[in-house]
């Protein structure tokens, strides 16, 4: 194959975006975690019922689906530059990113099955 | 008259099987001030198999970019007083080595022809010059002065482990400068060529670059500029 200096993959960006948007995803959802978990510390009655009672809330459970959501595509982005960056045969880097897609969504079907 | 101790990374391919540091101790006048000065010393004195590229000698021609204790620099416009002795003097980081303080910089100026470098207008030729309004020439300010001495580049690790396929800073910076000049009528095209995985988004802003730039020039505040036009453009 002739040498060329090949540019443009053309998808740079979109990845780039989505590692922004899901990571300030995950932050608004961590703060709210974090008061819900300060709230029940101070609170007397709170209980593993009140706890399992929230998580039963079907709006809190698409709330936590869309945090896993982003945790998965957030984290496809940061795992994919690493091998960008190290790995340097694309045989190998072709087949660990496939494997990280797999690992992930595999992980995302079975975060469906713990939260609903 | 005072004494400073130098050790300098030496490597001739041809007789040596691998790299070594020499010692030198160079007695500095008054007026020797920058380490460039103290390197001309070593050379004219004591060692004139010492390599090393320079010209200008006043941070113009970008010739003599070292890494100097461990930072990037150029030894023209580095102050002797304050180094810490002895003061180690190593080629820029990540280039081949062709001989001692000289690397082979043809990655370096490839990424940089890769940013087409050059005001791209295919309008048919006006009678006089193409003008440039004073607000539109000072978009180029803080952009426009780089000299290319490769100090950021070389400085940056996205452009250590992917010289071939990332931009690095100095060219980025370069491809604003295109983006943002007035006469310019290419930009889409630019971004473009941009929008790749490695070319533009191997920076993970480490922000080396701009710590080291002895021109004090960002290229960070260059590629997040780039980045905000791709996300203009997109929403
Ligand atoms: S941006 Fe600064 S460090 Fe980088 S090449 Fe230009 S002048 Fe040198
Ligand atoms: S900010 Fe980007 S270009 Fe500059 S040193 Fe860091 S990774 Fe490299
Ligand atoms: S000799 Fe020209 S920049 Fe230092």
């Amino acid at each position: 194959m002739v040498k060329r200096h090949i540019t443009g993959a053309g998808f740079g960006f979109i990845s780039w975006l989505q590692q922004r948007i899901t990571a300030v995803i995950m932050l608004i959802f961590a703060i709210i975690f974090l008061v819900c978990v300060f709230i029940s510390a101070f609170n007397v009655n709170s209980s593993i019922t009140s706890w399992q009672n929230l998580f039963n809330c079907t709006l809190v459970k698409i709330v936590v689906q869309i945090f896993f959501l982003a945790v998965v595509l957030h984290a496809w982005v940061g795992i994919r530059d690493i091998w960008m960056d190290y790995v340097k045969c694309n045989a190998v880097k072709l087949t660990l990113h496939i494997l990280t897609i797999l690992w992930l969504f595999g992980s995302l079907i079975y975060s469906i099955k713990v939260i609903w | 008259m005072k004494k400073m101790k130098f050790s300098v990374y030496r490597y001739n391919p041809e007789t040596d099987n691998k790299p070594y540091y020499k010692d030198y101790e160079v007695e500095l006048e008054a007026h020797d001030t920058k380490l460039l000065s103290a390197l001309i010393k070593i050379k004219d004195y004591q060692d004139d198999s010492v390599s090393f590229r320079r010209s200008c000698r006043e941070g113009v021609c970008g010739s003599d970019a070292l890494n100097i204790n461990g930072r990037n620099g150029l030894a023209c416009l580095t102050d002797l007083a304050g180094l810490k002795e002895p003061v180690i003097l190593r080629p820029i980081p990540g280039l081949p080595v062709i001989r001692d303080l000289i690397v082979d910089m043809t990655q370096f100026f490839n990424q940089y022809n890769s940013i087409k470098p050059y005001v791209i207008d295919d309008r048919p030729m006006p009678e006089r010059e193409r003008l440039q309004s004073p607000q539109e020439r000072n978009e180029l300010n803080g952009v426009i002065e780089c000299i290319l001495c490769a100090c950021c580049s070389t400085a940056c690790p996205s452009f250590w482990w992917n010289p071939d396929k990332f931009v690095g800073p100095a060219a980025l910076l370069h491809a604003y400068r295109f983006i943002a000049d007035s006469r310019d009528q290419a930009s889409s095209l630019r971004l473009d060529e941009l929008n790749d995985p490695y070319r533009l988004f191997r920076c993970h802003t480490i922000m080396n670059c701009a710590d080291v730039c002895p021109k004090h020039l960002n290229p960070t505040r260059a590629i997040g500029k780039i980045k905000e036009l791709m996300v203009s453009r997109a929403v």
